[in-house]
């Protein structure tokens, strides 16, 4: 051992607590898949929300004299059969997917967690209600339950909207109820108890924060699941109806032209893929952040 | 009139045959600003008597006879608002996990505050006041600035003064520790007590203390009741109890203490033999007796009544193989 001067930081150790962070500093704490995923998302959400300006033409501006041309600097993904410029469709269709997704995916959440959450609290017939109501939706085929919907309201956005927060409520209300079988036998909760709180109180404040984060982690893969579903039933000319710019409905358009125009379905794509893996790192990063920290 | 007076309290769970009986008419007296430890091994039910005192035995337990007087107003009689405002005003109650006591989603300060604003009906900035005050007084430096930390930013200790502001915020006329030092180390438990002692001679705040650890009580407590298999076996001055204790559990236990001049001693205490009574034995008698070396014919048929054996002093074994010694004992510290 050399004669190392020993200053008091060595022996004190990192102090215990240091609450005051910085967010530029709390910023460096987390996964490098958290912050892949987030410039990654947003970029592209950036790119989706300022599409008008980004955009060098109208999703649906048609150019005759410009019909299945390849990637250029004119046209950055190429144009379609109809002489619109690719680029601008699947920035417009990755806009409007991303609020339709955000849409189904986060409205119906804070219900769904709390459906689950006073299952999970109060057990008994509350618990069974719940409980079976979940098992149903979550035996129904999703796709077939969702096309059902379609069917009875027409295709559309509207079958998307509705019929996507009745299937999806019940995986959220499960993993809800199952996270607060463990919180609501935490010492945090019986204390809540033991101080008098009322029930209300005691769920709302001291129950909920402690459930929802197994579900916001699932609701990054269900978030992905949903822009795939959304585009699938574009796809399929259940969803999104056309002329309108949706990255499925592009997909769909320009999947006749694979051999010859290739660029067509294969760019929006990737720009979907890329979407999807964005959410994804994000959603590992926060899941990994809980273990870390001795959570679970 | 004691503060809280338990009386032939018993609480039973359902079991696969029959009821399992956890507490067996347990009697219990604290007076006003005493500290009373509740000792015994794991499962003699001095937790589960300590909640009761909250109605608060978990389910599917239940309290099934018995009653429990809190200033002379019957606990269990009162109905759910009055319960609620029992619970917020008249007791506090800190726990033996200081991590898992506070909500890990909210920063400490704010779990103060929010007792004093739904207890006390404060508003926010005065709460906030208060709050730190609080801290302050519960031994944490720099408050402004433990008020924003999360619980895991703080030690185990610092979590448990956090939650003695919070069961302290409002001014409760009774404070129940169940086992408060158990997951802390030596030092940090010793600060424990200290503050606990100083808050409850403060306020003029009693206690029931529950510990497993002689030691423990024997800081803090001015009285002790030592339970075995849901009985309270001997009750007393921590003093009588430690010096001249009446009864074989109590004397078993005692002796099973490791002192710090026993280490490399070939001779280590004796662990007492055998294992406490499982809750579905039917014991009838003494429940003790299956494991005491002086029990004698007939032991089995002795009820568990505390019988009084000196001043403010109560057994419950009828057969006092000590009782000789400590008379002796006494005698002579008298002469001395």
């Amino acid at each position: 051992m050399s004669a190392t001067p020993v200053t008091p930081a060595d022996v004190a150790g990192p102090p215990l607590a240091r609450p005051r962070r910085g967010v530029r500093s709390r910023i460096k704490g987390w996964p490098t898949s958290v912050k892949v995923g987030g410039v990654i998302v947003g970029i592209l959400a950036l790119a989706a929300l300022f599409a008008p300006l980004i955009a060098p033409y109208g999703p649906n501006e048609i150019d005759p004299f410009a019909l299945l041309q390849s990637p250029s600097s004119q046209h950055l993904f190429g144009t379609d059969d109809a002489g619109r410029d690719v680029f601008s469709r699947a920035l417009y269709g990755l806009r409007l997917d991303i609020v339709l997704c955000l849409l189904v995916t986060y409205v119906p959440l804070p219900f769904a967690v709390l459906v689950g959450a006073l299952a999970g609290y109060f057990g008994g017939w509350v618990d069974t209600v719940v409980s079976r109501l979940a098992d149903i939706m979550i035996s129904f085929p999703f796709i077939v339950l969702v096309m059902a919907i379609v069917a009875i309201v027409g295709p559309g956005i509207e079958g998307f909207l509705i019929g996507v927060p009745i299937a999806a409520w019940a995986l959220y209300a499960r993993l809800a109820r199952a996270e607060m079988l463990i919180v609501r036998e935490q010492p945090y909760m019986m204390a809540t108890t033991a101080l008098g709180y009322s029930k209300t109180r005691a769920i709302l404040k001291h129950g909920l924060p402690n459930v929802i984060r197994p579900c916001l982690v699932y609701s990054t893969i269900d978030l992905i699941g949903n822009l795939i579903l959304l585009a699938g039933l574009s796809y399929l000319g259940f969803g999104v109806q056309p002329p309108t710019a949706e990255l499925g409905g592009i997909i769909a358009d320009g999947q006749g032209y694979l051999l010859t125009a290739w660029w067509i379905a294969t760019l929006p794509g990737l720009v979907l893929v890329l979407f999807g893996v964005g959410v994804g790192l994000i959603g590992e990063g926060i899941s990994d952040r809980g273990l870390e920290r001795g959570e679970r | 009139m004691s503060l809280l007076e338990i009386e032939s309290l018993r609480i039973e769970f359902p079991g696969e045959d029959g009821q399992l009986v956890a507490v067996k008419g347990v009697d219990l007296a604290v007076e006003a600003g005493e500290v009373l430890g509740l000792v015994g091994e794991s499962g003699s039910g001095k937790s589960l008597t300590c909640r009761a005192v909250m109605r608060m035995v978990p389910a599917p337990g239940a309290i099934s006879a018995g009653s429990i007087r809190f200033d002379g107003a019957d606990v269990l009689s009162l109905d759910t608002s009055k319960l609620r405002d029992f619970r917020a005003h008249s007791v506090g109650m800190i726990y033996q996990n200081p991590f898992g006591s506070l909500n890990p989603t909210m920063r400490v300060g704010a779990q103060i505050a929010e007792t004093l604003k739904v207890n006390r009906g404060m508003k926010r900035d005065a709460a906030k006041a208060e709050a730190l005050a609080l801290l302050e007084r519960v031994g944490i430096e720099d408050p402004e600035h433990r008020y924003r930390a999360y619980p895991h930013e703080l030690s185990g200790g610092m979590c448990q003064r956090v939650m003695i502001a919070i069961a302290t915020a409002s001014s409760p006329r009774l404070m129940l520790a169940d086992e408060p030092t158990t997951a802390l180390d030596v030092t940090t438990q010793a600060q424990i007590l200290k503050l606990l002692a100083r808050m409850s001679a403060e306020e003029g705040m009693a206690m029931l203390l529950v510990s497993h650890d002689f030691g423990v009580i024997a800081q803090a407590c001015d009285r002790v009741a030592v339970m075995y298999g849901g009985h309270i076996v001997e009750s007393g001055p921590v003093e009588t109890i430690y010096h001249e204790p009446e009864h074989p559990y109590t004397k078993a236990l005692l002796n099973s203490v490791p002192e710090l001049d026993s280490a490399g001693n070939v001779q280590r205490r004796a662990a007492l033999a055998g294992h406490p009574p499982e809750l579905s034995d039917v014991i009838p008698g003494c429940v003790f007796a299956p494991r005491c070396e002086y029990a004698r014919p007939g032991c089995e048929a002795v009820s568990m009544k505390l019988e009084k054996v000196g001043p403010a002093h109560d057994s419950a074994c009828p057969v006092r193989p000590f009782a000789d010694a400590n008379s002796k004992a006494k005698a002579e510290g008298v002469e001395a």
